[in-house]
């Protein structure tokens, strides 16, 4: 089943897919910390899709790309950051109002671009690294993003673990009366932590405009951005967990495009849809067993302040 | 000196007046919102208003527009009622548009597998089976969150892309046309009188569909004034803990509400595939299940409230492709502009649950 398909390749190639939902989990697993829930991944990833990619075919450079990508990204999220820490609105329509909103813009933005290529995102010189076999083309054969997906993850989890405004951050997420009794504006670290999710998603979503596919469809996040919210369950809101399940996830996509390519016996449908029943399959192993999901969510998550005094 | 704040203050339950007067509001102010993104765009903003709001009803081509309003409506209306049922209990059924495939495909399959045989069991057998296959799609995150405890709101989303994929399966594969030339799609339902789904009164544009949702409205209704599971329903969405305290089971009323959603759904796909769109093709939704959050919303979850969200809704539905031929509007305006709606709607709930009060504040 697996002939002809070398591992260094495929583990190279899954890297390199699972970094748009990578850079969306690590950025929604800082908004839940701060119990925030926003279900506005998809939308947010698709606007930074297609912002990065207008702004990289514009320039011609595919870094400022990835910049408006992430600003397109954070725009979209200061709404969500408007409604519900502003109006308090509920956080999951909320959310499902982003996404569809997303989904709407991004469609008419993106009008006059569909069938241009973007510019090239070239990969880090690293030399005769590169050539060494195996080795070289896992590690040493990347563009920049592969290697900032993981100094995200890495960031994130330094972050949260070590710092004071990682420890701020994960009070407010749990007890936003004892946050605000203790003096920390609950709403202004909310509000950055939603911008902080939302550029990292736009990040995501150009990085599928401009290198994973590369060009500007409509809906061409097919559905990544609820993954990477399933993947933050999955990883049960830690960083790490959250690498290892967006590389499972990446695997998955990889080894079904190939196996396809492959001329596989299995039919095409069964394998594209496969994603989708195995993120379903590790949603449930991970939420049974008496909860365990539910133990590690932050005790605030979706429930929206209002500060009494 | 000092300066004046607006200060929020909770109200002890939500404001009747501003829960009425909000969707009026975010409708006006997404006008305007609206508006400003045609001008950018380049378009006459005041015509392009003109042509989503005015023309369909009582503009030149009226008489025929005015029937697509139901045909519209019609499946909006059906599926927001099935989703409001649990949007109120707190449980978050967005996979509508799963089930509104799954049900036309479960619907038209029953019917082309008595192709050709004319009797007037097949189309009541095919709405059943329309039904139950909403229903078995919905059943998938009811049970998998009553007995694993799984995030409904993801599962039933994931269905829809699996839902989609079985779509392309059934189109290009195990229902379609053996006498269509290779083509993807289906037979034409309008070809097969037992299994058709016509207009009941001419140039009404009012099929089964419109009448079920009709039903639905009627009867979501009495459920929420005069029956206990309304009651259960609207207990568990305000007060989770009294509800349990109450005898109420979550369980239960999670598979409840997914079920009624997803056979409503079902009912929807099944009226739409044998009715206006004609056969099962590739891409025979066009995203019903989606508005339907917005329309549910819209009508404040509230039957009748969504039946008016779900003519408006219908409207920019109409309006919007009539901008597009007319003033060349893109077709996805009209999604942003829907999107925008829900987003004035949720910011302008704050009146509802909030008194907003200036405060006169000293300069420290």
């Amino acid at each position: 089943m697996f002939g002809g398909i070398d591992p260094g390749l495929l583990i190279a190639s899954l890297m390199v897919a699972s970094v748009p939902i990578l850079f969306a989990a690590v950025g929604e697993l800082v908004v839940e910390k701060a119990g925030v829930l926003n279900l506005g991944v998809e939308g947010m990833m698709i606007m930074g899709a297609v912002t990065g990619f207008i702004t990289a075919v514009q320039t011609g450079s595919p870094a400022l790309g990835f910049a408006g990508g992430a600003l397109g990204g954070a725009v979209l999220s200061l709404l969500f950051a408007v409604l519900t820490q502003v109006m308090q609105a509920n956080q999951v329509a909320s959310g499902l109002a982003l996404t569809l909103f997303g989904l709407g813009l991004s469609s008419l933005l993106g009008q006059g671009f569909v069938g241009i290529k973007p510019p090239l995102t070239p990969d880090v010189p690293f030399g005769p690294l590169a050539d060494i076999p195996f080795i070289g083309t896992v590690l040493f054969s990347h563009d920049p993003l592969v290697y900032l997906s993981v100094l995200a993850v890495a960031g994130v989890w330094a972050v949260l673990s070590f710092t004071r405004a990682g420890l701020v951050l994960r009070a407010v997420g749990e007890s936003h009366d004892a946050a605000h009794a203790l003096g920390y504006k609950v709403r202004r670290i909310r509000v950055l932590a939603i911008l902080f999710g939302g550029a990292m998603a736009g990040l995501g979503g150009a990085y599928v405009s401009l290198v994973r596919v590369p060009q500007w469809t409509d809906g061409i996040t097919a559905g990544a951005g609820w993954i990477a919210l399933a993947i933050v369950v999955f990883a049960s809101w830690k960083p790490w967990r959250a690498l290892l399940g967006a590389w499972l996830f990446g695997g998955i996509t990889v080894l079904q495009l190939n196996l396809q390519a492959a001329g596989s016996r299995i039919p095409v449908e069964y394998l594209s849809m496969s994603p989708y029943l195995i993120t379903i399959l590790v949603l449930v192993i991970m939420s049974s067993g008496r909860g365990r999901a539910a133990l590690s969510a932050p005790a605030s998550l979706g429930q929206n302040f209002h500060a009494a005094r | 000196m000092g300066w004046i704040v607006l200060k929020l203050e909770k109200r002890p339950s939500p404001s009747v007046f501003w829960s009425r007067a909000t969707p009026v509001l975010a409708v006006a102010l997404t006008m305007v919102a609206g508006g400003l993104m045609f001008a950018i765009l380049g378009k006459n903003p005041f015509e392009a208003i003109r042509t989503i709001f005015w023309d369909p009803l009582f503009g030149e081509f009226a008489w025929y527009l005015r029937g697509q309003l139901l045909v519209k409506a019609g499946p909006l209306v059906l599926i927001a009622i099935g989703l409001s049922l649990g949007f109120r209990a707190g449980i978050w059924n967005i996979g509508a548009e799963g089930q509104y495939i799954m049900g036309a495909i479960c619907g038209a399959a029953v019917g082309l597998a008595a192709y050709p045989t004319e009797s007037r069991l097949i189309f009541p057998a095919m709405v059943i089976a329309g039904a139950l296959g909403g229903w078995a799609w919905a059943m998938i995150p009811a049970i998998l969150k009553t007995r694993f405890n799984t995030n409904e709101i993801l599962v039933s989303l994931m269905l829809v892309y699996v839902a989609q994929t079985v779509l392309a399966m059934a189109s290009t594969g195990f229902l379609r046309n053996p006498e269509g030339a290779g083509f993807p799609g289906s037979r034409n339902f309008s070809g097969y009188p037992a299994a058709a789904n016509p207009e009941l009164i001419a140039g009404s544009g009012l099929h089964w569909g419109g009448v079920a949702a009709l039903a639905a409205v009627v009867a979501a209704y009495v459920l929420l004034q005069r029956h206990i599971l309304g009651f259960q329903i609207k207990l568990s969405g305000q007060a989770p803990r009294a509800a349990r305290f109450a005898g109420v089971s979550p369980q239960k009323l999670t598979v409840l509400c997914m079920g009624i959603a997803g056979a409503l759904a079902g009912l929807a796909g099944l009226f739409e595939v044998t009715g206006p769109a004609g056969q099962i093709s590739i891409d025979f939704n066009v995203g019903y299940g989606f508005t339907a959050i917005i329309v549910a919303f819209l009508g404040r979850l509230n039957p009748v409230g969504i039946l008016l969200a779900g003519l408006l809704m219908a409207l920019t539905y109409i309006g919007g492709e009539m901008a597009a031929t007319n003033l060349g509007l893109p077709s996805a305006a009209i999604q942003a502009f829907q999107g925008m709606l829900l987003f004035f709607l949720l910011a302008c709930d704050l009146l509802t649950n909030y008194r907003v009060r200036p405060v006169f504040k000293e300069a420290r």
